[in-house]
């Protein structure tokens, strides 16, 4: 390898490419060249940094100089003065690096501080095309170590010891399925890996892939070991088109250097691995759903039993696991499974990622250990909520989980108190609500999901979650009753006892909980007929404040509906029968005489 | 409701020689229905029914059979789609910060409903699930290009760039 001087690692994740950084890296090369520097500094395109909200973001090496909001214009800058003269670019630093005349290395930075990587510990460190790199930062150590000196029994072992519990959302033991999967007697056995990461807000899994996809490879391996099959496949969002090319990346390259293929380190283990693009069906991420679209027909779900560790894939025994759970193993083989068990509370071990968005100021990646309260998450590593709102509630678990509200931030994360507050972990989806939400708005939205996405295959799913988001859509346009909010609940308790798969069995759990801790809302849009937050329409007044209002006519002539009248200089009103409740008044208005109630 | 396409189908000799071509790479592999629909979409950038029989009898698997992936899973797509494909992303990050109006926005100035096309064939609208960008909330994609930390009343110049 080539010595150089400065390393300049641009983020390359699916965040950073949309704001632009393809066209930074590329300048960036263009100027190097420009200033005769192409061999003494080397740009590196790495996966995720998980500040997604500052992106396009870069990092200086040897410095650590943490440049965010980077755009093509300040590239010439950064190469003439940073990288020609060594004078730091200071108006482009993230703030929060930036001490006095100091830079603040980032792993004292707020966001960073309370993390801890596991999962993502390559994540924004590696070039994820490059196999070298990941082999210099121990990997394919642990399937060395597994195969030349573990027998199969040991690597399941560990695995159980660890404690390690299924990332996607179940929470299974991992080491668990292994053997059960290990148990089965059967010439041909099958590893998958479930990327089909559907949970709208949620991108873990499509950050580890992009960003170190060597890991994943390297976990299905072992998981091939450790059960005795010998042939693997990633079942990946067709809509993640970075991450499917970056693992095809890494496949190539591990076939070329042996570590994928037939007799692997010399010994007679041999594992393949294939790619299966998916094609936008959230009932896909449902293991035995996922199972059948591999095999190349409508992904419906199978009754269980037989588990997929019996009969999965092609009727084979065949173990799931999610990409952050296999992310999680060659760090336990390497570093041992009393290593891992000293992460986490005592019944979950380990990190968990999470993506953090909606109302939050630092939006992106974050790895926390398990039992990290949301209150932490949320105001020292989220940096708190925007323009100055007030916390209402997190979503977690994507459309099976729930809403936690304010009063229980000091929940401790972990999969268990996750359940009994009635959320529950998920893949890793973390959305932050403020005032400005409507709860009974955001439990529609998940509805219209779950009824667009169900599959259809029972009735239970198919037909219950339709009513339920009848039943919504009724209350937020004013028209509910009080009985509606009764049915509303006993209909979800019968969709969840008698639906076939997870899908349904977890679908009315966003209308569960927000009816559990924001009842008073619903009551509000049925009783009082008005929406607290003031986001369902039927039930929102546009008032203009006759206080403020300096009868500039400026609103009226906006109204596409001629809706609002008055004299110059003198207040203006709003007709509410002609009103259609659009909003353009409100975000014209100079004097912020207009309010929304 | 999916809707039947409204435009004429026009393959070309090209289009079928390379859609050929991926049959016979897939043929007799296990699960090959998906991969081949998904190249053949790629080829086409839809799946009218004369290409769905073309995979059927080429693959020797039921028409009903391949109509009922086809109609399984979103991403495949029975109407030719715009010149310009929009993309409002729906995903729950993007929708507390207001994607859903800005859908609304789109549908207004475009006169057209997700899922259609423009007559003119240059736009075509599609309410996606999250694309991941969710530092940019919200976010809306016109073929590659991507827009984000969107604001009411923006979208109207953009789709005029177009």
């Amino acid at each position: 390898m080539d010595m150089v001087r400065a390393h300049v690692l641009c983020c390359g994740g699916t965040g950073c490419t949309s704001s632009g950084c393809e066209a930074i890296i590329k300048e960036m090369e263009t100027q190097l060249a420009a200033n005769g520097l192409e061999k003494e500094i080397k740009v590196i395109k790495t996966g995720c940094f998980g500040l997604c909200a500052l992106g396009p973001v870069m990092i200086v090496y040897p410095e650590g100089c943490f440049y965010s909001r980077v755009q093509v214009g300040d590239v010439k800058e950064i190469v003439e003065e940073h990288l020609l003269k060594g004078r730091i670019v200071k108006r482009l630093l993230y703030q929060e690096t930036i001490e006095e005349d100091n830079i603040k290395s980032l792993n004292e930075v707020d966001f960073y501080k309370k993390q801890m990587r596991i999962a993502l510990r390559n994540c924004g460190v590696i070039d994820p095309e490059n196999i070298d790199e990941y082999i210099a930062f121990d990997g394919y150590k642990a399937l060395g170590k597994c195969l030349t000196e573990m027998t199969s029994e040991e690597v399941i072992e560990e695995i159980k010891k660890s404690g390690l519990r299924g990332r996607g959302g179940g929470g299974f033991p991992t080491g668990l399925k292994w053997q059960f999967a290990a148990a089965q007697v059967n010439e041909q056995k099958y590893v998958c890996c479930n990327a089909d990461e559907g949970d709208p807000g949620a991108f873990m899994d499509r950050s580890i892939l992009e960003g170190d996809p060597h890991a994943v490879i390297e976990a299905m391996a072992i998981a091939g070991y450790a059960i005795g099959a010998n042939q693997g496949y990633v079942y990946i969002r067709a809509e993640y088109p970075i991450a499917v090319k970056r693992l095809q990346i890494a496949i190539d390259q591990a076939k070329e250097y042996g570590l994928l293929g037939n007799n692997i380190f010399g010994t007679d283990f041999s594992f393949d691995l294939e790619i299966r693009l998916g094609a936008g069906a959230f009932v896909c991420g449902e293991e035995t759903a996922l199972m059948t679209s591999i095999e190349g027909k409508r992904g419906e779900p199978r009754p269980r039993p037989p588990f997929p560790a019996v009969k999965g894939l092609w009727e084979r025994p065949t173990i799931l696991n999610n990409v952050e759970t296999y992310a999680n193993i060659p760090q336990i083989i390497n570093n041992g499974a009393d290593w891992f068990t000293t992460i986490g509370t005592e019944k979950s071990k380990g990190t968990k990622v999470f993506a953090l968005g909606g109302k939050i100021n630092n939006t992106g990646l974050v790895e926390v250990p398990m039992g990290t309260t949301l209150r932490e998450i949320v105001e020292e590593i989220g940096g708190g909520i925007p323009n100055g709102k007030k916390f209402k509630a997190a979503q977690t678990g994507g459309p099976s989980g729930g809403c936690i509200p304010a009063h229980l931030m000091d929940t401790p994360i972990d999969y268990d108190s996750l359940m009994a507050i009635g959320s529950m972990m998920g893949s890793g989806g973390l959305i932050v609500m403020d005032e400005d939400n409507c709860m009974v708005d955001i439990a529609k939205f998940f509805l219209e999901f779950t009824v667009d996405e169900s599959c259809g295959k029972c009735t239970p799913c198919r037909i219950g979650t339709r009513r339920l988001l009848e039943l919504l859509t009724k209350i937020t346009d004013g028209k509910g009753t009080m009985e509606d909010i009764d049915k509303l609940e006993e209909l979800c308790y019968s969709i969840k006892e008698s639906s076939l798969c997870g899908l349904g069995q977890t679908a009315p759990n966003p209308v569960l909980s927000t009816l559990k801790y924001f009842r008073e809302e619903y009551e509000a849009h049925v009783r009082d007929k008005v929406c607290p937050a003031g986001v369902c329409k039927a039930l929102s007044k546009y008032i203009i404040d006759p206080e403020k209002c300096k009868g500039c006519s400026l609103c009226a002539r906006q109204c596409p509906v001629n809706a609002i009248s008055g004299e110059i200089r003198s207040p203006f009103v709003i007709d509410q029968d002609k009103c259609i409740k659009c909003g353009a008044c409100m975000s014209g208005c100079k004097f912020g005489a207009i309010y929304k109630k | 409701m999916e809707k039947t396409a409204t435009l004429p189908f026009k393959g070309t000799k090209e289009q079928e020689a390379k859609l050929m071509e991926v049959i016979a790479e897939h043929k007799g592999q296990k699960g090959a229905t998906i991969p081949v629909l998904h190249k053949a979409q790629e080829i086409y950038g839809y799946l009218p029914i004369e290409v769905q029989t073309m995979i059927a009898e080429g693959l020797d698997v039921p028409l009903a059979e391949i109509y009922g992936v086809v109609t399984f899973y979103t991403q495949f797509s029975l109407n030719p789609k715009g010149e310009y494909q929009i993309g409002v992303c729906l995903g729950t990050a993007c929708y507390v910060k207001g994607s859903g109006d800005i859908l609304e926005e789109i549908k207004e100035i475009l006169k057209i409903d997700v899922g259609e096309c423009t007559p003119d064939g240059k736009f075509s609208l599609e309410a996606t699930r999250c694309v991941g960008a969710c530092g940019l909330a919200p976010v809306v994609t016109i073929n590659d290009d991507v827009y984000g930390r969107l604001n009411k009343g923006e979208i109207g110049a953009i789709l005029a760039k177009y």
